[in-house]
């Protein structure tokens, strides 16, 4: 009894350090006060103030054209890439793993010095183009890493019947191998999408001076101001949208699997 | 044979891997006939699937020709053959229903046909077939594998042997020249198998195309086939109709391969006389006396008589009972014969048997002994198969003996320096041993190769660099068992190559 006590202590416990804070910055974007604690009655004022902080918006906006173009970027070429290791030689695809492998595993801040230093090498000016390459080099890795197991699980015959059954290679890869890999490429995507949206190392070395995204637009107000109130606004609603997408994501699996169930019940 | 009746012919095809020495197909010829039933029948990596492979062009061959009606097809990309395969795991397309897996060919395919222009004059066109034809041949293909109303059916959630049925309906339907099928009943369970093997040749009657088909399993090849091609090591062994395969093997390879057989080590005593078992029989094969032969005899060619009837008398050790017949062993000395009979005998009982001399296959051997290259170390050893055997070099110069230094010296005086030489080295099989100690020999390897001549195996052992020692051994072994390989150092036959004055000192 006491030690089934315990263990549900201490999953609230750290499921209470993991959502509190949140919580909190969820309760007082709803009052103005600048200092978090301080309850000064209920408004949407912050709100307000978000959507009418040029700056701020603009650094949202930024941060959501990066991610986007950078995922998409990534998941052509991650792809790709997965693709052509399946395909390619033991030796070629051992290579190209361990070498995708790399990224991963690697400190971030390596990832941006060594290309800020090959952009002023190059001299090249810094822009969104240079930003684009350092967002693509830090998530690409992820896409081939989701979209190799979704290669490995298919037959690895499929493609050898499209081709027998009169297929070009390329039509086979679109109408064959592509929709097998397709739930592999969709959470690379959205793997590369979310790591690029809250980075910040790469961002801050590879950018344009004038180009803020949110994390660079914080942390410069906050090395002179404090933390402008907006941001628990803008925080809450970050996070209400993360919440909607993953119960959104979690509702159509369990129909998916309910659908299937059902399918297999209702044949033969 | 009528050239017009070939539709397919393989013309000295090789096929060697880029990461492997051996080649996986070697000097492969062979010509099909249009509408036949044709089974490579092997081992696993025999090559019988890479051969199935560049027939469908998912391989391209090192060299040779692949004739389809006479032309060269050999470096054709498979999209291009009109051939299509069915898969050993099916390879259906899971995103798709039964219809479109069925239709995935159809819908790629263009055929010839003759329209009008404005001006009345007929042209040539290549269209792709109309819904409502694509409609009614996936129609008829599932009417053809039994699958009626299955059209919108999720591949998924098919059975095993329903997935079969669609992988072949979505192969027929592009009515191919020819049907390939790898292993294609393999993942299915026995009852499933046996089902499968009369629908398939129920279907292939009435396709009347050519179906070329690969399997390991002798009973399939056997029930299916109008001509089956037994293959080893990548190469082909024996090309017949089953009677002749089963009844006239050609060697001791395919005997054992295709249904059981009782095989012995037997000299040619005189005309039409072999000597095995102790025994003197009588057969029908000419050989030269005294050649080594290889004797082939079935269970069931084997009558049990009084001991004073049979050639030779043995006992009765074991008896199993097989449903229809009665399966012996019986001890002939030290060989053991097995014996299906229909009638009933105790155990322990002595017995006479006999052999209808037609029903005694003979054989040529085709290894009699080891043969390696190889060369003298400087300490006298001789090194071959990438390890260095003992051996006794004064057998190289009659009279010699080595001296102090090492050097061999000849009865007259002269001095021999052989490092280096060149030799030939010969030894029998019965002179290797083998063990699972693997300090104890010279070189490992594996066992590749097992077949029982009745009081010995004959084991082949390959080693790592691909080098194959021929070893009989009384004991059992085990197929891909490791084992390590020794030669009496006395029995290695050596011979210099060129002349021994080379190495005067």
């Amino acid at each position: 009894m006491v030690r089934k006590i315990f263990a549900q202590c201490y999953i609230y416990l750290i499921l209470i350090i993991m959502y509190l804070p949140i919580l909190l910055l969820a309760v007082f974007s709803f009052t103005v006060s600048d200092q978090v604690g301080v309850w000064t009655g209920f408004s949407f004022q912050l709100y307000v103030d978000l959507f009418r902080n040029k700056a701020l918006m603009t650094a949202v906006g930024n941060t959501f054209l990066i991610a986007f173009v950078s995922a998409i970027v990534s998941t052509i070429l991650g792809t790709l890439g997965a693709i052509g290791s399946y395909y390619s030689s033991k030796r070629a695809k051992k290579m190209i793993e361990t070498m995708t492998q790399i990224p991963v595993v690697n400190a971030e801040i390596v990832i941006a010095l060594s290309l800020a230093v090959l952009v002023v090498a190059l001299s090249w000016k810094f822009s969104f183009f240079t930003l684009l390459i350092g967002h693509v080099v830090l998530t690409v890795a992820f896409v081939y890493l989701n979209v190799k197991p979704k290669l490995m699980q298919m037959d690895p015959f499929t493609y050898e019947a499209a081709l027998d059954l009169g297929a070009k290679p390329r039509y086979a890869l679109y109408k064959v191998i592509l929709p097998e890999i397709l739930p592999g490429i969709f959470s690379g995507f959205m793997l590369s999408f979310t790591l690029s949206l809250d980075d910040f190392v790469i961002t801050q070395y590879l950018k344009e001076p004038s180009f803020e995204t949110i994390s660079t637009y914080i942390q410069k107000i906050i090395s002179k101001h404090p933390i402008p109130p907006e941001v628990r606004a803008l925080s809450t609603i970050i996070f209400a949208l993360v919440l909607l997408v993953v119960i959104g994501n979690t509702l159509y699996n369990n129909h998916k699997a309910k659908m299937i169930v059902k399918k297999r019940n209702g044949g033969i | 044979m009528d050239r017009d009746d070939i539709i397919i012919e393989l013309i000295d095809v090789n096929k060697k891997f880029d990461d492997g020495d051996s080649f996986a197909v070697e000097n492969f010829n062979l010509s099909v006939k249009r509408g036949q039933f044709v089974t490579f029948l092997g081992p696993s990596g025999c090559g019988k699937t890479t051969t199935l492979r560049m027939i469908a062009g998912f391989e391209i061959p090192t060299s040779g020709k692949i004739l389809l009606n006479g032309e060269d097809i050999a470096q054709l990309p498979p999209y291009k053959r009109p051939v299509n395969t069915v898969f050993q795991r099916y390879a259906l397309f899971p995103h798709l229903d039964v219809y479109d897996n069925i239709a995935f060919g159809l819908k790629l395919k263009k055929v010839k046909k003759v329209v009008k222009d404005k001006k009345g004059n007929e042209k040539v066109k290549y269209v792709h077939l109309s819904q409502k034809e694509i409609d009614e041949k996936v129609v008829r293909a599932l009417k053809i594998v039994d699958l009626e109303q299955f059209e919108s059916r999720n591949v998924t959630t098919l059975s095993g042997g329903q997935q079969q049925r669609v992988a072949i309906a979505r192969a027929i339907v592009n009515e191919p020249e020819i049907l390939l099928l790898d292993e294609p009943l393999g993942a299915l369970d026995l009852k499933m198998r046996k089902e499968m093997q009369l629908e398939l040749k129920e279907m292939h009657k009435k396709l009347g195309i050519t179906f070329i088909y690969v399997t390991h399993d002798q009973e399939e090849a056997l029930t299916m086939s109008d001509m089956i091609v037994v293959m080893k090591d990548g190469m082909i062994q024996q090309v017949g109709t089953p009677t002749d395969i089963y009844n006239e093997p050609k060697n001791a390879f395919v005997a054992d391969f295709i249904g059981e057989s009782n095989i012995y080590v037997g000299t040619i005593y005189d005309k039409l006389k072999v000597r095995f078992l102790g025994k003197v029989w009588d057969c029908v094969d000419e050989y030269p006396i005294h050649e080594k032969v290889d004797v082939v005899v079935r269970p069931e060619d084997i009558k049990i008589c009084n001991p004073k009837d049979g050639v030779a008398v043995g006992k009765i050790t074991n008896c199993i009972f097989k449903g229809i017949h009665y399966e012996y062993t019986i001890m002939v000395g030290k060989n053991e014969v097995i014996v299906q009979s229909t009638k009933m005998y105790d155990t322990d009982k002595e017995v006479g048997i006999k052999i209808e001399p037609d029903l005694i296959h003979i054989m040529k051997r085709e290894i009699s002994s080891n043969a390696f290259e190889g060369y003298i170390n400087k300490n006298n050893q001789v090194v071959f198969a990438e390890a260095s055997w003992d051996c006794d070099v004064t057998t190289l110069l009659k009279g010699s003996t080595i001296d102090d230094e090492g050097y061999l010296a000849s009865s007259d005086g002269k001095k021999y320096d052989l490092t280096d030489a060149d030799v030939s080295v010969e030894f029998d099989m019965g002179d290797v041993d083998i063990s699972d100690n693997l300090e104890e020999g010279n070189i490992t390897g594996k066992i590749i190769e097992m077949v029982y001549k009745g009081d010995h195996y004959q084991v082949i052992v390959r080693t790592e660099d691909e080098d194959d020692f021929v070893v009989d051994t009384e004991w059992t072994w085990n197929i891909n068992d490791i084992v390590s390989v020794k030669v009496n150092p006395s029995k290695l036959k050596l011979k210099l190559k060129g002349d021994i004055t080379k190495y005067e000192i």
